[in-house]
């Protein structure tokens, strides 16, 4: 008998027994849901992370000098600590690396950022990230500016009250009167609008347009930061080997500024969206640590579970299988039998697996801030899996059955 | 009624379909060895119907499933349309019981979940059939026992002697050398006892090779030819009027 025809038998069975065989294959079911699932959430943030999270948070080529990383996991308080000794980023810190930098094309930007409220015509905005940054910040952050203009050079020098809001911040005070040339109260100070920037959207649930940017040397500055120190300078360069040469640049100023020996450590850091990264994959260890245990579990359980059912199957009917047998049938055309049965039925049930991990994925994507994209590879893994499962726990009922005796098996009520 | 005396290491004459010499079969039920069969020779020519008759022990059942290639002898010798199959294994068994021999049994013995044309097309599917082919040939054999508009019908669909018919044309779409019936009317009224031994008679005219094993005078009062087994032994082996 040919393979297609004991799979086309299997399903005939599985049709016949619905109820049971929705039972059967639950725990593959799970097992494949999950994997998808699981694969398509790792997949979908990774790509997030790589392509989005790391790139708006630092930028594209971009790294940060600050005194300690932004973004950290698992730092252990002693670290944390020494880092909060460090000194801070001076203007001066930022003026001489800006000038003593040889890399052609880079720009730079002081940046400063806490959060606070900004106001107008009475209306109140709370949370707004206020972000004290130079000119060049909107090219290096690459923030279109939808209306209005960024503020110049000569302003960001001068330190002059001007500010560009982010879009949900404008809609906010603004709600689609013209916002520019109006004057908003940041921290109580007051603001001339030049501009607003391009809607950002979300990032994991949070929104990337509730902002304003104003001169770093503004007089907001006095609020964010204390005198003469910024959190960070940005340093852009065109490609990746001029962002390492500005690297390593930087830190040659920087370590000859602090008076540090060769046998001394840094005490500031060079954030890359590399660091962001590691940040993310110390993350994304612990699921792929994690999601293969649960995945194996399940379907080693429901493995078992069809193995059982086959085995019932095979008791139930040692009859039919004696009737097979008197007709002509081998021993291999009973266990291929058998084994379709449990290959289809975890296949079935892997299949339901995978549909299921992708409505899964789809809603995930549609109701929570998490970026999940199906991997199409998971999809493929899930198919082999199931099958794997049906193969290796089909082969004791199917060899079972391939040796009932015929003359027993007719005779069995 | 047998023919030249057997010796072994011949061969059976070409017109004999079933020659079995010696046939012994021996089961050890714990420390005890039942012998079922003593050493049975008989000799079944092409086109012949014969009954095999006996008490329960007689050794019938045994007989049966010896001559239904469902088991092998402990000694002696079966040849089954020219071929030696007392010393074949398992898978060559299988094959001649697809070939060679069509089986028809008290209960039956169709798949209840299948229909009348996939229960008769079930031989054809292990001896390798195309599909197509498969059900022509099973829908031929299902209008010879007069059922062509109950091929789509489920067993419990159908009345006891319309499965009985299903299973006779499930034993013939092989074109068996011989058709196996275990009291084939055991689990019928007589009135479609009388239907089905009918079928058997035209079979029968058509050329068939029949053996019947039955515990009924009457039904076997239908064969050519009854044999009686005792003690497994051959008892009485009798041609009579059919």
């Amino acid at each position: 008998m040919p393979f297609y025809e004991a799979v086309r038998l299997a399903l005939q069975t599985i049709r016949a027994q619905k109820l049971k065989s929705a039972f059967s294959v639950i725990g593959v079911f799970i097992g494949v849901t999950f994997l998808i699932a699981a694969v398509s959430i790792v997949n979908g943030m990774n790509r997030y992370m790589t392509d989005k999270f790391a790139a708006s948070i630092v930028g594209v080529n971009t790294f940060q000098l600050r005194h300690r990383p932004n973004v950290g996991f698992n730092v252990p308080d002693s670290v944390w600590r020494s880092w909060r000794r460090r000194p801070r980023i001076t203007f001066a810190d930022a003026e001489a690396v800006t000038r003593g930098m040889s890399v052609p094309g880079v720009l730079t930007s002081w940046f400063s950022e806490d959060q606070g409220t900004v106001e107008y015509g009475g209306k109140i905005a709370k949370s707004i990230d206020l972000q004290g940054a130079g000119a060049d910040y909107f090219t290096i952050k690459n923030l279109n500016i939808v209306q209005g203009r960024p503020f110049s050079p000569q302003e960001a020098k001068a330190g002059i009250p001007v500010a560009v809001m982010g879009w949900e911040l404008a809609d906010k005070l603004f709600a689609g009167n013209d916002p520019i040339g109006k004057t908003i109260k940041i921290q109580g100070l007051p603001y001339t609008v030049v501009g607003v920037v391009e809607k950002q959207g979300t990032m994991l649930g949070m929104s990337l347009d509730k902002f304003v940017v104003a001169p770093a040397t503004s007089p907001i500055q006095r609020d964010v930061n204390p005198p003469h120190v910024v959190d960070a300078l940005m340093v852009k360069a065109n490609t990746i080997p001029e962002m390492n040469l500005a690297m390593d640049q930087t830190e040659g100023i920087m370590r000859a500024r602090r008076h540090l020996r060769p046998n001394q450590d840094d005490n500031f850091a060079l954030e890359t969206s590399a660091a962001v990264l590691d940040w993310w994959s110390g993350i994304n260890r612990l699921m792929v640590a994690f999601g293969p245990g649960i995945v194996l579990i399940s379907l080693v359980v429901g493995g078992i579970v069809i193995m059982n059912i086959m085995l019932m199957a095979v008791a139930e009917r040692t009859r039919e299988i004696g009737v097979r047998k008197s007709l002509g049938a081998k021993r291999k055309d009973i266990l291929r039998q058998f084994l379709a049965e449990a290959i289809t039925l975890s296949t079935v049930g892997a299949a339901a697996g995978i549909a299921f991990g992708i409505i899964l994925t789809l809603l995930i994507q549609a109701f929570t801030p998490l970026a999940a994209q199906v991997a199409p590879w998971s999809v493929g893994l899930g198919v082999v899996l199931g099958s794997v499962v049906g193969v290796v726990f089909g082969t004791l009922p199917a060899m079972r059955a391939s040796k009932l005796d015929p003359i027993a098996a007719l005779r069995q009520e | 009624m047998t023919h030249q005396e057997f010796v072994t290491g011949d061969t059976p004459l070409p017109d004999i379909v079933i020659l079995t010499h010696k046939l012994a079969r021996e089961y050890i039920m714990g420390t005890e060895t039942v012998r079922a069969l003593r050493g049975v020779s008989v000799q079944i020519r092409r086109n012949e119907y014969v009954a095999v008759m006996g008490p329960s022990g007689s050794g019938k059942s045994t007989f049966m499933n010896l001559v239904g290639c469902l088991d092998t002898p402990s000694s002696g010798e079966y040849w089954l349309n020219g071929q030696k199959v007392s010393d074949l294994g398992d898978d060559d068994l299988a094959r001649i019981r697809n070939k060679e021999i069509g089986f028809v049994f008290q209960t039956f013995n169709l798949l209840p979940r299948a229909d009348a044309l996939h229960n008769v097309e079930l031989p054809l599917v292990y001896a390798g059939m195309r599909a197509a082919e498969r059900r022509k040939r099973a829908s031929e054999a299902l209008a010879r026992v007069g059922l062509a508009d109950r091929m789509h019908h489920r067993p419990n669909e159908l009345s006891g002697g319309q499965r009985q018919r299903v299973a006779i044309a499930r034993a013939l779409v092989n074109n068996p050398s011989i058709l196996l019936a275990d009291e084939p009317t055991g689990n019928l009224d007589s009135a479609t006892s009388n239907e089905i031994m009918g079928v058997f008679k035209d079979l029968h005219r058509q050329g068939q090779t029949v053996v019947m094993v039955t515990h009924e005078p009457d039904i076997a009062a239908n064969a050519e030819r009854v044999v009686t087994l005792r003690d497994g032994l051959v008892h009485t082996d009798q041609k009579q009027a059919a």
